[in-house]
Parts: structure tokens; sequence; C-alpha cells
């Protein structure tokens, strides 16, 4: 298959996948800031969505203050912010146009209709409507996405890269949202009934709280979010979950040029597979999710080498 | 008035031609309602596949349909049988003409057609002097334009040799047809056209570089803004190869090879839908992004076969139309089958005069134009319109030619007000490599538009589907 074909399957799915977990990110951001807290606090809780994007300088040349609404149109219908949910269902819907011969017609009209309703929504009507419903379509939208694709294209090399695009990206965000929250929380030493709220949100917005409660059986302990969230495979937004497939499907298509890419991704994954999260969080856990991400994005650089086009502008 | 242009389907007494009674039967016994419903169900049919083109000089992104009418362009079998064996000949000379002028000059020499004509044309390209090219082709592919005049004789309008298309969408009113009309294909013995996409594969194939046994084949598009990407799109997938950007291929060491995800593959011959200029910007244009640096080098090395030829351009620039016949003379001894319309050239003073005193009857053409822009139809322009016109020639008289007003058979055609006569014409695609061949027909164009005699999809035309009947 052309590099370049790969490469535009490859991030249609990365964007979409990123679409989706932002709108996680800031649902679940959304939600801790419905429990009562000071105003510095919870301001702080959305410059660090800011921050775990590095876009605080990109923010600051259009908006004065940091708050729950400048962040939001910010990260949500911002066309110039290109890490916007706006921006990336567009860039999703890019992608996919540069390929639609390769795609079924299904997949290629559902991620366009999309981007269709999502150009059709202003800022003011999606926070009248009630945001947490925003998120929710584009949580939904994703799935529709995501099942048309598997359900009715080929299971051929094409198949591979929307997959491996997805687990890639997915893998960073689940990182990224747990090294904010956790951070957060850990910290606040909130105790009772709050400190419940705040981690059942933070399951909830990777859709592990019903998960947590069938593993476990047992109240809600930050170690335990942590090692549902990192270490369980049958999780599958964990981030070992996603190694393990990124894993698979290197092997799958592997080229003459891609042993090293290959081995980094056997190392990240066996790192994940043999880890105990009490070694993690003795260790750190912020340090540990850290040089977690590091991998992932040494990873898609070696992806991107080895199998796709190098200056698409895809990022 | 009726009877001044030939009549594809009824003669000058207004009888139906036989080659056309079975359709015409067919015609008058399908309710009109039948007819109607047909024709709105093509035009779904045609917008939600795509076949589309966009215009240039409307909104950026804009694509219409082209209009598609039901009533076929009918070719007896006979007539085709001639008209082939003229086709065939001269596609074989033009080619011989280009493998002349790029080694030996042997045509020029012998004086047969005026050395600077074709030495200083913009379209002849230095850089191919002494190339050899694989068997020798350099028009793989041709786009013969024909138009029928006067008692019925053919005519050639203009040979393209450069990147001719249409190719697709006879192709596609074939399909529309017999999935529209089933019975019709019963009634009739038509020969098949769909096999195009087949002959055209194996064509590129037998022009592989030497020594290359299973030659990988590519086709190179401009990209999706391209008035023609449909046709690009439709092409490579009906062959099964690569549609590939000039940002696919990169050469190293004079070979050409595309990134693919399991590395660099080899490219052997390429199919391309881009222009001489863009090709690699090491050669011709520096601005181009649509090439690939280096092409050039690794065609000369003849490590790659292009599709067609750099430098054909120089055959088909209406300049030389004129001497085609003079080709088929010297390099086969043979006289001419297919007629040329005769033509006037501007740089000459004496056809200068003659031109400029009657206008109003000729149809005068930008030598280097093509796409029915910058023409002058005599006849169907406004006194106002001509004399802007001869003002532009008087700038530069060595730009133009002129034709007479050919009176281009009609066909009748669905319009808004039922049926009416419209001007045609026919291009079939002839195919050069170990043989020359081609499938039965071509694309015919309609003027929709009445009395118009441009039929150019960019000036509203629309298309039918040809039927060259088997006996």
């Amino acid at each position: 298959m052309l590099s370049r074909t790969a490469d535009h399957l490859y991030w249609m799915s990365r964007y979409t996948e990123r679409a989706e977990n932002l709108a996680r990110l800031l649902d679940v951001t959304h939600q801790m800031s419905l429990v009562p807290k000071s105003v510095d606090a919870e301001n702080q809780n959305w410059g660090a969505i800011l921050a775990l994007n590095s876009l605080e300088s990109r923010f600051a040349e259009t908006y004065d203050a940091v708050n729950a609404e400048n962040v939001l149109r910010f990260m949500v219908t911002d066309p110039n912010n290109l890490s916007s949910i706006f921006s990336c269902l567009r860039a999703a819907r890019e992608n996919a146009h540069a390929v639609r011969g390769t795609l079924t017609s299904e997949t290629w009209e559902s991620c366009n209709m999309t981007w269709i309703d999502m150009r059709g929504q202003k800022f003011e009507q999606i926070m009248s409507t009630g945001i947490g419903q925003f998120f929710e379509w584009v949580k939904l939208r994703s799935a529709v996405i995501r099942g048309v694709t598997f359900g009715t294209m080929l299971q051929d090399e094409a198949h591979y890269f929307i997959r491996l695009g997805g687990l890639i990206e997915r893998a960073d965000n689940t990182a990224r949202i747990l090294d904010v929250k956790y951070h957060v929380l850990h910290h606040n030493g909130d105790e009772g009934a709050t400190d419940f709220y705040q981690w059942g949100a933070l399951l909830r917005s990777l859709s592990a709280f019903e998960v947590y409660r069938k593993v476990y059986r047992d109240v809600i302990t930050p170690a335990r979010v942590a090692e549902l969230l990192m270490l369980r495979l049958d999780m599958p937004r964990s981030l070992h979950a996603c190694t393990r497939g990124i894993v698979r499907i290197l092997e799958t298509i592997k080229n003459d040029q891609s042993a090293e890419t290959e081995r980094l991704a056997g190392i990240l994954h066996a790192h994940i597979h043999y880890a105990r999260i009490d070694d993690i969080l003795k260790q750190g856990l912020h340090e540990y999710l850290t040089d977690f991400m590091d991998r992932i994005y040494e990873l898609g650089e070696g992806i991107s080498k080895d199998f796709l086009m190098l200056s698409s502008g895809n990022q | 008035m009726k009877n001044r242009f030939f009549n594809e389907m009824y003669d000058a007494a207004g009888t139906v031609r036989p080659h056309y009674r079975a359709y015409a039967d067919w015609l008058a016994n399908t309710p009109a309602e039948r007819i109607a419903r047909k024709r709105a169900e093509a035009d779904i049919a045609f917008h939600r596949v795509g076949i589309t083109f966009a215009v240039y000089g409307e909104e950026a992104g804009k694509e219409r349909l082209i209009p598609f009418d039901i009533i076929p362009r009918i070719i007896p079998a006979e007539e085709w049988q001639a008209l082939q064996r003229g086709l065939r000949q001269r596609v074989k000379a033009l080619n011989a003409f280009l493998h002349d002028i790029y080694h030996d000059q042997h045509i020029l020499d012998a004086g047969r057609i005026p050395r600077e004509q074709v030495i200083d044309n913009a379209q002849f390209r230095p850089e191919m002097i002494g190339i050899d090219v694989a068997a020798g082709i350099y028009a793989h592919i041709a786009g013969v334009d024909l138009v029928r005049a006067g008692e019925g004789e053919y005519y050639v309008l203009e040979d393209n040799l450069r990147v001719p298309s249409g190719v697709s969408y006879m192709i596609e009113d074939r399909k529309m047809m017999m999935r529209l009309f089933p019975e019709l294909f019963s009634r009739n013995k038509i020969a098949p056209v769909q096999h195009y996409p087949d002959m055209l594969l194996e064509n590129l194939r037998t022009v592989a570089p030497q020594g290359i046994g299973n030659p990988t084949v590519v086709l190179l598009t401009p990209g999706a803004y391209n008035s023609a990407y449909f046709e690009h799109t439709f092409l490579a997938q009906q062959m099964g190869i690569e549609l590939v950007e000039g940002r696919d291929l990169f050469v190293d060491d004079d070979t050409v090879y595309m990134r693919t995800t399991r590395g660099p593959q080899r490219v052997d011959v390429i199919y391309r839908r881009l222009d001489d200029d863009f090709l690699d910007p090491l050669a011709f244009r520096k601005d181009s992004m649509l090439g690939v640096p280096g092409l050039l080098s690794a065609y000369r090395a003849g490590r790659v076969t292009l599709a067609n030829a750099i430098g054909t351009g120089v055959a088909d620039d209406k300049s030389i139309y004129p001497y085609v016949p003079e080709m088929i003379r010297f390099y086969l001894g043979e006289e001419p089958i297919l007629n040329n319309v005769p033509t006037y050239m501007l740089r000459k003073p004496e056809d200068l005069k003659y031109v400029l005193a009657h206008l109003p009857e000729l149809v005068v053409k930008e030598v280097h134009g093509a796409g029915g822009y910058g023409m002058l139809v005599g006849p169907a322009s406004t006194k106002e319109q001509i004399e802007a016109f001869r003002q532009r020639i008087v700038a530069a008289p060595e730009k133009y030619i002129a034709q007479p007003t050919l009176a281009l058979s009609t066909c009748p055609t669905f319009v808004e007000s039922g049926v009416a006569p419209r001007h045609l014409d026919l291009r079939p695609f002839v195919l050069s490599g170990k043989n020359i061949d081609m499938v039965p027909g071509g694309l015919t164009r309609v003027a929709l538009r009445e009395g118009s005699l441009v039929v150019n999809s960019s000036q509203g035309g629309g298309t039918k589907d040809t039927w060259v009947l088997e006996n």
C-alpha cells in the first residue's frame, strides 16, 4: 500500500480518537468542577488542561483569563486552535477525504457527517443545551466511526493502519488524562464523599466506572484506579491493552526498516506487562507516565519514518 | 435549413437510416413517461457515483455533471472499419514523425515540413533528442477528434497526443445505457467497449523498459483538484494499479520508486496524466510541486517508461496539424484515409489576408489552445466579438490558424423542448504498443445548445453512448 494512503488512514484514526479523548478529559474536568471548591482551585484544573497540551501561550494570544468558559471555548469550537475538538474532527475528515477510494462508503459517510454536524454547532448553543450532551455526542460519533470502520472494511493493511493510529493515540491520551487528574486528586487530599465523586468522575470519563466495580468489588482507591487504567490487559483503554495491540500490529505490518520500532514497542509493552502498581507509585506515577508518553511519542515517530509519509503535515 | 447538416439518424428525405431502424422503432414504441423516468434515474446515478468534472474559472472545487443523452450515436460496421484503418494509419505516422524529429529529422531534411515550424515550436523538447524510448512508441494513447461534415465525410479535427481524457465517460455511458435499457442490447448487436482498461493495461505492460518481466505500472495524477481526477481514480481502480501523486514517487540512482508501507517499490511504467511542464522540477518548471525530481534523468537512462512520452505535444500542435497528411505519405508511402480540415496558417501573409477578409465564415483557433478556450466561431459570433478577435489576430497572427466552419453532423438529442438535432463529434482512443488497437467507437460529445458547434464539456457539451454495430 502507498505510504501516503497509510498515512491518511493512520491520521484519520488518530484525530478521531483524539477528539473522543479530549471530550472525555473535558467532560471529567467539567464534572469535577461541579463539586464545590474555591474558584482558584477550579481555574487551576482548567489551566492544567492547557498545560497538558502545551497550549498556554496559544491560549493567551486570544483569551485573557483561564476559566471554565474560556478553556472550553478554546478546546471545543475554536477553529484556530488546531488541538480543539472542532479542528480534530476537521482533520479526521480531511484525511478520510484524501483516501475516500480506500474506505467503504459507510466509513467515509460517517466521518463526513460527523464533520458536517460539528461545523454547524455554535459554542453558545452547545453551552445552552448542556456541554455534557455535546461530549456524549462526540464519544458517540467516534464509536460510530470505529464501529462502521471495523464492521465494514476488509481486514487488510488499511485496517491495520487505522487500528494502529487509534491505539497510539489512545495510549497517549489515557496516560495524559490519568496523569493530570491523579495528580490533582491525590494532592488535594479530599476525604470521604467528595473523594468518591471525584474518582468516580475520572473512572466514568474513561468508561471504567462499572468495570472498576466488577473487577474490584470494593471501595475506590487511587492505587486501584491507576492499576485498572494502566495495567489491566482486559480493560480496552488501558496502557497495557494499547501497547499489546501496537506490538501485535507491528508484527503483522513489519517491513525491512521497522525492526527498531518493533523493538521499542516490545520494550514498552514488556515494561507495562511486568509492572506492579506498588512499584510504580513508589517510583512516582507522574514520572512513570511522563516517561511512558515520551516513549509513545518516539514510537509514533518511528512508525511515521518506517511506514508513512514524512511530510504530510499531520501531527 | 433542416437539410444543411448531415443527420446521423435520418436521410435527406427524412427516412430513418437502416442502422438506426431498430432503435427508432424502440423509441417510437416506448412510453414517454418511461423515458422521462429513466432519464431522471441516469441523473441521480451519475451524481451518486460522482462522475463529475471540475470547471476551470468557476468557483474552486465546484463540480459539474456532464449531461448524458440517452439517444445513442450509432455507427455501422463497415463505416467503423474504414475509420479504424484511417486511425491506425494516422497514429502510426504520428509516432513515426515523433521518432524522426527526435532522431535523424529526415522529414525536415527532405523539406516536407519547414524546419523552424518544428524546432522553434514551444512543444518541441530538445531534452528528447537522441533518446530511444521503449518500442519506439511516443503516443501510447491518442484521442483523435473526428467530425462528420457535408455529405457524411469524416474529418480529423485534432490529434490529442498529450494526456487525452474522456475515456471514463465512454465506459460509464455504456454502463448506464445497459442498466437503463437492457432490452436495446438484445435487439442490437453492439460491440462492447468495457474492456478498454484491460487493453490499456496490457498496452502499458508491453512498453515497459527492456528486461522487466513483470512490470509495475502506476497512474500519476496531478491530484484531487484536477478537472479529470474522477477519470484518474476510475482508470487506476479498473486496471488495479496504484494511483500516485508526485510526492509518492522518488528517484534514486536513475530508478523510480514509490513509497509504500513495505518500503520502496520499483516503478517501471508511468501512465502519467500530468503535462510535460510539471513532470520534473529539475528539468522543466522549477516551481512544480506535482512532479518527481530526477524523473527525466531516469527516463533518459531508459529505466522507466512514460506514457505518453515527453515531447508529443509538437505533433498535435495546431501549427503542425496541416502537415499530418504529408507525414503519412512520407513515412508510410500511403495516401491518407482520413481527411484533414483545410487549414489556413495565419503566419503566412496570403492566408492571413484571406482570413481577415472572411472572419464571419471561419473558425479561428489559438495554435496552442485546447479545450475550446480562446477560439472564434465566426457564424455564431456578434460583430463586436469578431472585431475584438480581429485585434488579437493582427497583434500576433502566428498564434492562430483558421478553418472553414464545418457543417458538423447532428443527431437527435433530448433537450428541454423535446427531441431536436444537435451537433456531434467523436473521440476514439487509439492505443499504440506492440500493435495499434482501439475499442470500437469512442466518446461522442454533443453540443447541447441549439446551433452550437462547440462540444467541449467545459463549454456546455454533453455525451452520448456510441454504438458500433456488429454484422
